[in-house]
């Protein structure tokens, strides 16, 4: 592996062997802690994004490595007018791996066909976020014990979430996944995905604009935020937005074992009423978010 | 109506009806300094009605072209006034520089010097992707 920019680059293995570091990293952390000395990180965002940014920094730091780059676009070459391809050249100059995010889909591939040092994709547009993918699951590894046998309901913004999007295509090369498609019409799942990876895998799943129909059945329940950036017509924006609100009463008849995950930032979405919910997991999320990257950066750095 | 049979030279066959000056255009014939023939809606007993181009000189085809404007065409290589070869193209896995992507959040909107590369992703359905976003020539003109 050299770059990640897509999810569906790596192979079950891999993403096994990941959630492995990862799992040791979380146990045995000060074992990790100058696995990095002398490496440079630069997280090169060309949109903002406090979460991801400070996500890689944070387990950069943590490995013992440097961090530097820039925050915005504004703050970057681009605004005189660089193009990406000679951002990276100078930069790779300066680092020893990078992380970019980028608001056209596509930039991070790019990078990679000029790059000298390992790409990571943190986001580009509305196309692919990989470590947003792993965290996930990371996450449901850690809190079901499993990645097979798992009914996830998935429910918000399943049109325009990328996140949703990349879950499902790593999620189907697992045994016995079933997934609850919970969305308003507007916002369905988009007939490729349907068609070229749930249907092509032979996947069970159910659409429903109900949050609460299929409750008792769900091992995980991915709520997801109906994003501002993505509409061109603010009032379907108003429309939409708060057109599903967990709270404690849709929890009613859900699983004690419930797993209730966020990419975050929440708006409305979850009420505020479940964050002590012990089956609320979205803060932990983060958490494991940081530990994925720590071992996808030893990865792509070759570091044992 | 008679068109004269070619010394050395190519004959594009089995082209679809109407898509004869798609496919002169795309392969750019107009500059050559031979002579070339386009037979539209000619009789065909497997077609009903195709086209036909006729070039008399023996020149190189970007093959890849002409499988994802008409997998059924058949290419004859016409040597001394004989059909030495002849071979159907088929759906290239990738197409450079053909059609370009119109998704506006396309890093290939804003990025100079990119090619536009295409990646075959459905055989059946003749589906194209982006190589960089990812979406479909149908996708975009749909949304």
């Amino acid at each position: 592996m050299k770059n990640l920019i897509d999810i569906k680059e790596l192979s079950i293995n891999e993403i096994e062997d990941l959630i492995k570091v990862a799992k040791d990293i979380m146990q045995a952390p000060e074992k990790y802690s100058e696995k990095c000395k002398h490496k440079k990180l630069a997280t090169l965002f060309f949109e903002p994004s406090t979460r991801t940014r400070l996500s890689f920094e944070s387990a950069m730091m943590e490995l013992g490595g440097n961090v530097l780059g820039f925050s915005s676009a504004q703050s970057s070459s681009t605004a005189k007018g660089e193009s990406v391809s000679d951002t990276i050249r100078t930069v790779g100059c300066y680092c020893d791996i990078i992380a970019m995010r980028h608001p056209k889909e596509g930039a991070p591939l790019v990078a990679t066909m000029k790059s000298t040092v390992p790409i990571i994709n943190a986001g580009d547009g509305g196309h692919n976020h990989p470590t947003q993918t792993l965290t996930d699951l990371l996450t449901i590894s850690c809190e079901k014990g499993r990645l097979e046998n798992l009914t996830i309901g998935l429910c918000g913004d399943l049109k325009f979430g990328r996140t949703i999007h990349s879950l499902i295509t790593a999620m189907v090369r697992y045994e016995n996944i079933k997934f609850v498609l919970i969305s308003p019409d507007e916002l369905k799942i988009p007939e490729y995905i349907k068609e070229e990876v749930l249907e092509k895998n032979n996947i069970e799943y159910i659409e429903t604009n109900d949050i609460e129909e299929y409750m008792d059945k769900l091992d995980i329940l991915y709520m997801t935020r109906v994003q501002k950036e993505r509409f061109f017509n603010e009032e379907d924006y108003i429309r939409l937005k708060d057109y599903y609100i967990l709270d404690k009463n849709k929890l009613e008849k859900a699983k004690q074992d419930l797993c209730i995950m966020h990419p975050l930032p929440r708006v409305n979405e979850i009420s505020t009423e479940v964050d002590d919910d012990p089956r609320a997991c979205y803060f932990k999320q983060v958490r494991y978010g940081k530990y994925i990257r720590m071992a996808l950066i030893l990865k792509l750095l070759e570091i044992e | 109506m008679n068109i004269d049979s070619i010394k050395n030279g190519i004959v594009i066959d089995h082209i679809q009806a109407k898509k004869g000056m798609e496919i002169y255009e795309v392969l750019e014939l107009e500059k050559l300094d031979c002579s070339v023939a386009i037979i539209t809606n000619a009789k065909s007993q497997k077609m009903g009605r195709k086209d036909i181009i006729k070039i008399n000189k023996d020149i190189k085809l970007d093959l890849d072209i002409l499988g994802y404007i008409d997998p059924n065409i058949t290419i004859n290589i016409i040597k001394n006034d004989e059909r030495v070869e002849k071979f159907h193209v088929k759906l290239p896995e990738k197409i450079v520089n053909v059609i370009k992507c119109k998704n506006p959040r396309c890093i290939t909107s804003v990025e100079q010097g990119l090619e536009q590369v295409f990646l075959l992703t459905d055989k059946d359905k003749k589906i194209y992707r982006c190589m960089y976003c990812e979406t479909s020539k149908e996708e975009i003109e749909n949304n």
